[in-house]
């Protein structure tokens, strides 16, 4: 049992104007196999969120605290977290050329597994991942996120979700972009990674039609930086017909 | 489409004199267009004519079909690749006094590498010259390696007859300290095909000019070059192809990194399509990465024009920093900061290497690459970032 605490997060960007605060003070608990889905407009934090989950050194933290089961999470970096067991699928996934997406995925997991994963199993496990996610085997050569489609992008982010087993995952609109049917696999996807390892979910979305297949056991409304409102999937069902004006009065 | 030239512009590589004769190529100042990216001083023990015969050593590891004999400069074969284009070119071609000619005879093709390793055991100024000459439809691969801490000016020459097909790579893997100016010229026959590799490790200053020309119709050059310049160091390499002669095609990739404060990379790629030359097919290309602030690259891509009926010309050049977005992105997937780095730096040099389709170079190069990034994280982590 894994147990994710942000509270009170404060975080900011530098700016040629000074720091600007975009979060000010986010308090959210994740435990292993929960699902959160956060919704909230356009600019109101949530990629920042993500972001200084994960550790880009764009962001400033300028007061709360992280803890993984209670690690010091702001205090590790980038990578160390992943290798805690944090995982961010990101909103715009950058392309590496030259590298191949077989030789990342392999040293990826040698890295968050703490040795190299055994030749025989490892690529079986690949390749049966990609054909479920219906990734054609031709990427696998292919540079990383290289020229990859959107929905090509996102599928490979969730490919790694399974590969890599994180404890807490965070996904930063997977499902943008999606076709109907990548949708449905990329969800399925989440589902047998929560299925098998019990991950703990945060899932940034604007859209319901995620939520019907990937269901969440809290919905949570950021606007402006901050937590306002909490419910159950009914929420993001009120969201979507009503919108965030309420929140604004 | 590009501009034709009907008049020849200023500085135009046409016009560029070449000699034999150390009077007419004067010692540059260092203004001259040639020479404005060189640091003169740092390369003037090689701007006069100078020889000190036990400075270098050359080992000889020849295929069973090739031959190599040593012979005096008088050697009709020699010179006849084209003259020298800067100070250093005819200095070195002016104090050889006797010159390695490797051939490959008609029809044979090497079975093996055939290797000339130059190595400096002093650091007293030293000429070397190497005629490489590929007869009718032989096919060869000649590596050219460099080691030491030498003060070395070199001519090599390379002579493809008609249909021959050779590769030669000259790996500049000298030690702190030296400096090395090489012109390399090459004249390629009907059919011929030549692919030409330069690869830029060590040493203090290193200018590497490669120059390409064709005596007959359908020669194919590809000069593919790969370069890691660290703190102080200077590498520079000039190309020039001189399209004279209808239906060639030349491709030119030089790829390199920089590290460290003071590292400077050099690169000129001078292709001249005169208007002989229809047919023509060229592109060159030269990216660096810079990995660290401090280094700087400079690269001029030239394309001189003098016919509208080619087959395509075309040159890219561009200069990217680190990108940091790459590593934050392999280092959010447990890929330690190293580890990210050396990903990024061989994602850089990948496809390069894959054209370099010889497995004892590319071993090679990939360990020199392995030992260049040790370089970087030690300067990284003494706080060097
Ligand atoms: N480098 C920066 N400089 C200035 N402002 C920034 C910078 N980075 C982010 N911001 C601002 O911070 C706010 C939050 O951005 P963020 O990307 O977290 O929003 P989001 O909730 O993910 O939006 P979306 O739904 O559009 O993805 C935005 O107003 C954005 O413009
Ligand atoms: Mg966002």
């Amino acid at each position: 049992m894994t147990t994710l605490t942000i509270a009170d997060l404060q975080v900011g960007v530098a700016t040629k104007d000074g720091h600007k605060e975009i979060l000010r003070g986010v308090d959210l608990t994740v435990n292993s196999g929960e699902t959160h889905a956060i919704m909230g407009p356009n600019g109101s934090g949530k990629s920042t969120l993500a972001s200084a989950l994960a550790g880009h050194p764009k962001f400033e933290v300028t007061g709360g605290s992280v803890t993984l089961d209670g690690e010091d999470v702001l205090a590790m970096t980038v990578d160390e977290r992943a290798r805690a067991g944090m995982f961010l699928a990101m909103q715009y996934p950058v392309e590496v050329p030259g590298v191949s997406v077989a030789n990342f995925l392999r040293t990826a997991k040698t890295a968050v597994a703490g040795s190299a994963p055994p030749l025989r199993t490892w690529g079986r496990e690949v390749k049966d991942a990609m054909e479920r996610l219906r990734i054609d085997d031709a990427f696998s050569q292919r540079s990383v996120n290289e020229g990859f489609s959107g929905g090509e992008k996102k599928r490979h982010e969730i490919l790694q979700l399974e590969l890599l087993k994180p404890r807490i995952a965070i996904l930063d609109e997977t499902d943008s972009g999606l076709d109907v049917d990548a949708l449905r696999v990329v969800s399925e996807g989440v589902n047998r990674a929560q299925a098998a390892t019990d991950v703990g979910v945060i899932l940034i979305t604007h859209y319901t039609r995620i939520l019907q297949y990937i269901k969440p056991d809290f919905v949570h409304v950021i606007i402006e930086g901050k937590m306002v409102d909490e419910g159950g999937p009914e929420l993001a069902d009120r969201l979507e017909a009503e919108g965030y004006d309420r929140y604004f009065a | 489409m590009m501009a034709v030239y009907t008049e020849r512009p200023q500085g135009s590589r046409a016009e560029r004199l070449t000699s034999f004769s150390l009077d007419d190529i004067a010692v540059p100042t260092g203004r001259e267009e040639e020479w404005r990216f060189t640091p003169v001083t740092r390369l003037a023990p090689l701007f006069e004519p100078a020889h000190h015969p036990d400075a270098v050593t050359m080992d000889v590891s020849l295929a069973p079909e090739v031959e190599a004999e040593v012979v005096p400069t008088t050697d009709p074969r020699l010179g006849k690749a084209g003259k020298p284009g800067d100070r250093t070119a005819v200095a070195a071609w002016n104090a050889t006094q006797q010159a390695v000619v490797v051939t490959i005879p008609e029809g044979v093709a090497a079975s093996e590498v055939t290797t000339l390793d130059v190595r400096a055991l002093t650091s007293d100024p030293e000429v070397v010259q190497i005629l490489v000459h590929a007869k009718p439809h032989s096919q060869a691969v000649v590596v050219l390696d460099h080691h030491g801490v030498g003060t070395v000016n070199e001519t090599v020459e390379m002579v493809v007859e008609d249909h021959a097909d050779l590769t030669v790579v000259a790996v500049q893997d000298w030690d702190d300290g030296a400096i090395h100016a090489s012109s390399h010229r090459s004249v390629l026959g009907e059919g011929a095909r030549l692919k030409h590799v330069v690869v830029t490790f060590g040493g203090d200053v290193v200018r590497v000019t490669p120059d390409a020309s064709f005596l007959a119709e359908d020669g194919n050059v590809e000069m593919v070059g790969l370069y890691f310049a660290d703190a102080g160091q200077h590498l520079e390499h000039r190309l020039f192809v001189d399209h004279s002669q209808p239906n060639c095609v030349s491709r030119v990739t030089y790829k390199g990194a920089l590290q460290g404060a003071g590292a400077h990379a050099v690169w000129v790629g001078d292709v001249l399509i005169q208007a002989a030359a229809t047919g023509t097919d060229t592109y060159e290309l030269n990216r660096n990465l810079v990995l660290t602030k401090g280094a700087r690259a400079d690269s001029v891509p030239n394309l001189e024009i003098e016919t509208g009926e080619i087959e395509g010309a075309g040159h890219a050049s561009a200069t990217g920093r680190f990108d940091d977005e790459q590593l934050y992105y392999l280092m959010s997937r447990g890929i330690t900061e190293p580890e990210a780095r050396r990903l990024v730096v061989h994602g850089f040099f990948a496809e390069l290497l894959s054209d370099i389709d010889i497995p004892e170079v590319k071993e090679r190069l990939l360990a020199s690459i392995e030992e260049e990034l040790e370089h970087s994280m030690t300067a990284m982590t003494s706080g060097g970032k």
